[in-house]
């Protein structure tokens, strides 16, 4: 185990997300939860993970024109990047409340849309940040915090 | 917190199985809801999960969460790419004619209760 302050990297991954592939959409959170599984990190860590990456990832399949999932897992942290070239958000406090949604009827009828994406990865990161330019993409940073065997 | 065998809940609810399963899968209690960020938040591993939505993302919902089945409720008919994406990933799901409320129903008398993350 690191001592403290002196992190070590063990694994980066990154996942291509394919706009509109509903097929696949939640691989990427299922790969990288078996990794975690093989790293044996704690049950909770590995839940926690798997909500804001499923989450991130089914946000680029429903609203972007694709993206990626890139994880840097270290010795105590565990770091994700979600980035998507897309339309953006405008208001990003509106996106952030409990309900909102831009979601189109069809894909409410799906089970998304609730507007429970984003509010479930904030619940599940120790740290979470959203950046976005309309026009070009948004970015979703997520640090969820581990200690061996926990 | 039950501890029913995965079996007995098939047969007493005459549920039509996707594929085999494993019928020794112990069910510790029960999640519905059709808002699948809403069971990736607060569904439990090992429950068994009643739905109405009969698309594919389910079964990534339902791996990611470690439900111990997936149930679609109403008679209604998952599309193949469900079916065959359960069975490739081994997520035991079933259907049932009856509604979700009955299901559900049905379950609480066998002593499956609502299990809720965090909750």
């Amino acid at each position: 185990m690191a001592a403290a302050g002196n992190k070590q990297a063990l694994m980066s991954i990154t996942y291509d997300i394919v706009a509109g592939d509903f097929v696949r959409g939640g691989e990427a959170a299922g790969k990288l939860k078996r990794v975690l599984q093989q790293l044996g990190l704690g049950a909770n860590v590995i839940r926690r993970t798997a909500i804001a990456t499923y989450e991130a990832e089914m946000n680029v399949v429903i609203h972007s024109y694709g993206g990626q999932l890139s994880v840097d897992i270290t010795s105590e942290t565990i770091e994700i990047i979600c980035s998507d070239c897309g339309p953006g958000i405008p208001d990003i406090d509106q996106a952030l409340q409990e309900g909102y949604s831009t979601a189109s009827d069809d894909v409410r009828e799906m089970g998304f849309g609730a507007g429970m994406g984003l509010p479930n990865i904030r619940r599940s990161a120790d740290e979470f940040s959203i950046t976005s330019t309309v026009g070009e993409g948004t970015q979703l940073q997520i640090r969820i915090l581990h200690k061996a065997g926990e | 917190m039950s501890n029913l065998r995965l079996a007995a809940i098939v047969e007493a609810l005459s549920l039509t199985p996707n594929a085999d399963y494993p019928h020794d899968v112990v069910v510790h209690g029960g999640y519905c809801s059709d808002l699948l960020s809403d069971v990736m938040g607060r569904a439990t591993a090992g429950c068994v999960w009643v739905t109405n939505q009969v698309h594919v993302n389910v079964v990534a919902v339902a791996s990611l969460v470690e439900a111990a089945a997936v149930i679609i409720a109403g008679g209604v008919c998952p599309e193949s790419q469900t079916l065959e994406k359960a069975a490739a990933t081994h997520v035991p799901l079933f259907t049932s004619d009856l509604s979700a409320f009955e299901v559900v129903g049905l379950l609480y008398e066998m002593g499956v209760k609502g299990a809720v993350r965090g909750g």
